[in-house]
């Protein structure tokens, strides 16, 4: 900045730039105190337990208040399982949906289509679980669950009783949360692919779709494991809509029709009654490990996404 | 080249349109079957007495939500409060100051803080405010929401603030007239709408948001009075319905979940009208 030579403003504007810049950065590294604050709570709260349990906490599969013995084993299993599922069914419906809406749909349709799946996601949690319990669950017990039982039935995942709330019933509703972030991801990601390498491929006479395949899908891969793991980060910790499909039972079975329980749902279930200082301080420390297990995933698909194509691409919420 | 193999080429170009159209439709079927039953089961037992009323106790039936109508909307008030200064200035040093080194690890930062899971906000604002309080308040479940919002706030100004070409700074600078009041006067005022639009969308995604309140707004079955009592809210309202023994309050969860729906969707489709034009790339 060059010196402010008016004798009449002189020190006025200087000084409101500096507040002003000042002001602007304070609230911009708020989200620094913020990450350091949660991280920070968290520590404190489970501080009884950690000293208690310490690591025996994350591999004990006791979950029993009444005698104070407390395992997560269960719930990261749960947890694990039912976005894993979610990844099964979400992947390749999502990215299969941003290569059409980015390479193969014709042009009309692009824009409702993009309206619609971002109207998805804005759906709120507790509203797809209302819709889960009473719609989805019953069709999946009366219809979906023998069939799969009747046609994959020597596989244990499928053996054992039918009660609707269930594993499976959890990593669907997930799938179904996370299939909107996957696919605007994914949809920036191929978006951002240099057109170059579209008219290199046509060039060579490829149909549309070797294009996609060619010159598209190869080059995009990284960014699109980005947004893959972006959606296992929101999976991870998906809570309402999980915790009214799932059971809720600390159990770890190999059918994925019986009920589970994931860590996010455990802290909405039972954190309100929790009573003592060892078991809310648990429930505290199953939160330090969701968020650690959580940051750490984000911070691999933000470093993809980042790597991938500079700041052009970004994670839609 | 030989024709069979033009012909094969071309049939599995055929082939993966249908499929990855399919696909396409396969994400919007959830959209469209919630959609449907929400109106097939909660329209009828929407009337006035929803709007108006307070919920009838355990297992009587009629009654309405219309505390946790308001409730909500107190909450996204005070949410707003807090979320939204915080969110815009920071957005406008990422756009407007600071080094680009500085502001990578800024945006890094807000990036992760959007994906620390909605719970965990609960239980940090829980330790925060409403154990050194003694109680659940309304002031706490304002505060999750509102802090829930900065990052996402902060994303969308910065976004929409580096869509105002740099002939307008620049223009402004060579009048004289000091930085600070050319981002106010000039860059933030031509990204008015952007901003706003990015603040309503952050509204309505936290308007929805349930995992949160559990353990700071709590729900109550009254009229708020003060801020320092626990308040009902809609999702709250829903999510205790729907899990609830009685049919009646079955039914009062799709009609809450149809009004809470209509409120995010018509919000999230009404930004689109309002952007139209200009920043239409961001849409």
């Amino acid at each position: 900045m060059q010196p402010n030579m008016n004798p009449r403003t002189h020190g006025g504007p200087r000084f409101g730039d500096r507040a002003f810049n000042w002001l602007t950065l304070c609230m911009a590294l708020s989200v620094f105190a913020l990450i350091g604050l949660i991280g920070h709570e968290l520590a404190q709260g489970s501080r009884l337990a950690l000293q208690k349990f310490g690591w025996h906490f994350l591999v004990g599969s006791d979950w029993d208040p009444v005698n104070e013995q407390f395992g997560a084993l269960p719930f990261i299993f749960g947890t694990l399982v039912s976005s894993l599922i979610a990844l099964v069914i979400a992947v390749p419906i999502s990215i299969a949906t941003a290569v059409y809406l980015t390479e193969l749909a014709p042009l009309w349709l692009r824009q409702p289509l993009v309206m619609f799946i971002e109207l998805l996601a804005a759906v709120p949690s507790v509203i797809l679980g209302l819709w889960g319990i009473f719609v989805m669950v019953p069709w999946l017990r009366v219809y979906l669950f023998p069939w799969l039982q009747k046609t994959f039935g020597f596989l244990p995942l499928f053996q054992g009783p039918i009660y609707g709330v269930s594993m499976l019933a959890g990593g669907i509703i997930v799938a179904i949360m996370i299939l909107p972030i996957i696919t605007s991801v994914s949809r920036e990601v191929l978006r951002s692919v240099p057109g170059l390498q579209r008219e290199a491929a046509y060039a060579l006479g490829a149909t549309r779709w070797e294009v996609t395949r060619i010159a598209v899908l190869s080059y995009a891969k990284k960014g699109l494991f980005g947004a893959v793991i972006l959606g296992l980060g929101r999976a991870l910790g998906e809570t309402m809509a999980v915790t009214m499909v799932i059971g809720n039972s600390p159990q770890i079975v190999k059918s994925l029709f019986a009920p589970g329980y994931t860590l996010a749902s455990v802290i909405a279930n039972e954190f309100n009654e929790a009573t003592g200082d060892l078991y809310p301080s648990a429930l505290f420390e199953l939160g330090l490990v969701l968020l650690g297990v959580t940051v750490i995933v984000n911070i691999f698909a933000q470093l993809l996404l980042k790597t991938f194509a500079g700041p052009s691409v970004k994670p839609q919420n | 080249m030989t024709a069979p193999n033009h012909h094969w080429r071309k049939f599995k170009n055929g082939l993966m349109q249908a499929v990855t159209f399919l696909c396409a439709i396969l994400v919007v079927t959830p959209l469209v079957l919630v959609f449907y039953h929400l109106i097939k089961e909660g329209f009828s037992s929407i009337n006035l007495a929803f709007f108006t009323q307070l919920p009838k106790p355990e297992g009587e039936s009629g009654g309405g939500m219309a505390n946790a109508i308001v409730g909500t909307f107190i909450l996204l008030g005070q949410a707003a409060l807090l979320g939204v200064p915080i969110g815009v200035l920071g957005g406008v040093f990422l756009s407007e100051y600071g080094s680009s080194r500085l502001n990578w690890w800024i945006r890094f930062a807000a990036d992760i803080l959007n994906g620390v899971p909605s719970i965990t906000w609960g239980i940090v604002v829980y330790a925060l405010m409403v154990v050194p309080m003694h109680t659940y308040s309304a002031l706490a479940g304002g505060s999750v929401l509102g802090l829930m919002m900065i990052p996402l706030v902060m994303r969308t100004t910065e976004e929409v603030l580096q869509l105002v070409p740099n002939g307008y700074r620049e223009a402004a600078l060579a009048l004289g007239i000091a930085k600070w009041s050319t981002i106010v006067q000039i860059v933030m005022r031509t990204a008015l709408k952007g901003i706003v639009t990015g603040i309503l969308l952050a509204l309505a995604r936290v308007a929805g948001e349930t995992a949160p309140l559990l353990f700071t707004a709590l729900g109550n079955g009254n009229w708020p009075h003060k801020l320092t009592e626990p308040i009902a809210a809609m999702p709250l309202q829903i999510f205790a319905y729907a899990i609830g023994p009685y049919n009646d309050q079955h039914r009062q969860a799709w009609a809450g979940a149809l009004v809470l729906l209509l409120l995010v969707l018509s919000i999230n489709i009404g930004v689109r009208f309002l952007t139209r034009d200009r920043f239409q790339r961001n849409v």
